[in-house]
């Protein structure tokens, strides 16, 4: 019985252990979720809104999970080096400038990149600063 | 007895000066001010306080047509400094006023005057598009294009707005993102930060205590 006992004591910390641990992947989305988001208040927000609402026609909202999956490799371009193309997001046309940030390091784009794609109803999931960084060196 | 008399009195006293306190809200006057001497109506002479005024302009708005100070007589209205290309400040201004503007679009007493800074780029058609696209219709929000020289020097001698060229700044300017309330009669009575959320719900709340002064 005593074996038993201390067995099953021993078994219920293992998953304890397990469970509490989070995983290095997780870890490293709450820190970019976090950097990007200060990231994001100072650059983004001015036209993209607190909330990812956008302004008018003047600046998208970015809620549309669509355009953002759809254009999943182009993203970390389009946050560096600006756009100057119509996007079409929610069926609307949205035909204004956006700005190049060529002052954020590619670490930068990653943190604001994950931000976005995992805030305001979008959940796209991790995306490493390795990955972004061979993205940016094959912008168009 | 006594007491009770010494009570209701005391309660009494506190009301009329809580009420007292509700009625005097007056919003303050900005700018240059001096002493004139004036006749009042019974020809008596006194002395009076004048304060700083916007002086009479002439830009053309967002539908090239010649605008002056004319469309303001009557009305109060919220001045501001901005350009189209502007990706820093202008557009959280904008949101901001955005709202205050949908508060009172109905109020035919109250206006909105955006001049722009960027003389070169910003011709009555780029303002047509920035304020459709910014979601205004008609002429209660104006967007007027000027001069550099009649815009620059209105915004910092008149509406103490500090504007200017700047090669080194992102988009090529600098200015100020105040919201510059002005009553009926071309008084300065407010400026707000229009980039504050909480300034800016100030000046909804400044509106009515402006306009109230006006009602007899």
């Amino acid at each position: 019985m005593r074996k038993y006992i201390i067995s099953s004591i021993f078994f219920f910390s293992i998953i304890a252990v397990i469970v509490s641990c989070q995983s290095q992947q997780q870890i490293d989305l709450q820190n970019y979720m976090s950097n990007g988001k200060d990231i994001y208040k100072a650059k983004c927000q001015n036209c993209h809104g607190e909330n990812g609402e956008g302004l008018g026609e003047l600046a998208p909202p970015l809620t549309d999970s669509v355009f953002l999956k759809s254009n999943k490799m182009r993203l970390a371009c389009i946050i560096k080096n600006g756009a100057n193309e119509t996007f079409l997001i929610h069926g609307k046309a949205y035909k204004e400038k956006m700005p190049a940030f060529p002052e954020l390091a590619d670490i930068d784009v990653a943190q604001v990149m994950v931000y976005v794609t995992n805030s305001f109803g979008n959940h796209q999931g991790f995306v490493p600063y390795s990955e972004v960084s061979k993205q940016l060196q094959h912008c168009k | 007895m006594n007491k009770i008399i010494s009570y209701a009195a005391a309660g009494l006293l506190f009301i009329s000066i809580f009420s007292a306190c509700q009625q005097g809200r007056r919003l303050p006057f900005y700018g240059e001010r001096h002493a004139e001497a004036v006749k009042d109506a019974a020809g008596v002479e006194k002395i009076d306080t004048v304060y700083q005024t916007i002086p009479d302009w002439a830009f053309l708005n967002q539908d090239s047509v010649v605008t002056t100070n004319k469309v303001t007589d009557g009305k109060i209205y919220i001045a501001d400094f901005f350009f189209t290309s502007c990706t820093t400040i202008c557009p959280t201004m904008h949101r901001n006023l955005m709202t205050v503007y949908n508060e009172f679009k109905t109020n035919p007493d109250v206006m909105f005057v955006s001049h722009t800074i960027d003389f070169k780029y910003d011709k009555p058609s780029a303002l047509k598009k920035y304020a459709q696209k910014l979601g205004v219709d008609g002429l209660k929000w104006q967007f007027l294009y000027g001069s550099k020289d009649s815009v620059y020097t209105l915004a910092e001698k008149s509406y103490l707005v500090a504007v200017g060229e700047d090669s080194t700044a992102k988009d090529g300017y600098i200015h100020q993102g105040y919201l510059v309330l002005i009553d009926k009669d071309r008084r300065i009575r407010g400026a707000y930060d229009g980039t504050k959320e909480e300034q800016v719900e100030q000046l909804k709340k400044d509106i009515p205590v402006l306009l109230a002064e006006y009602k007899k």
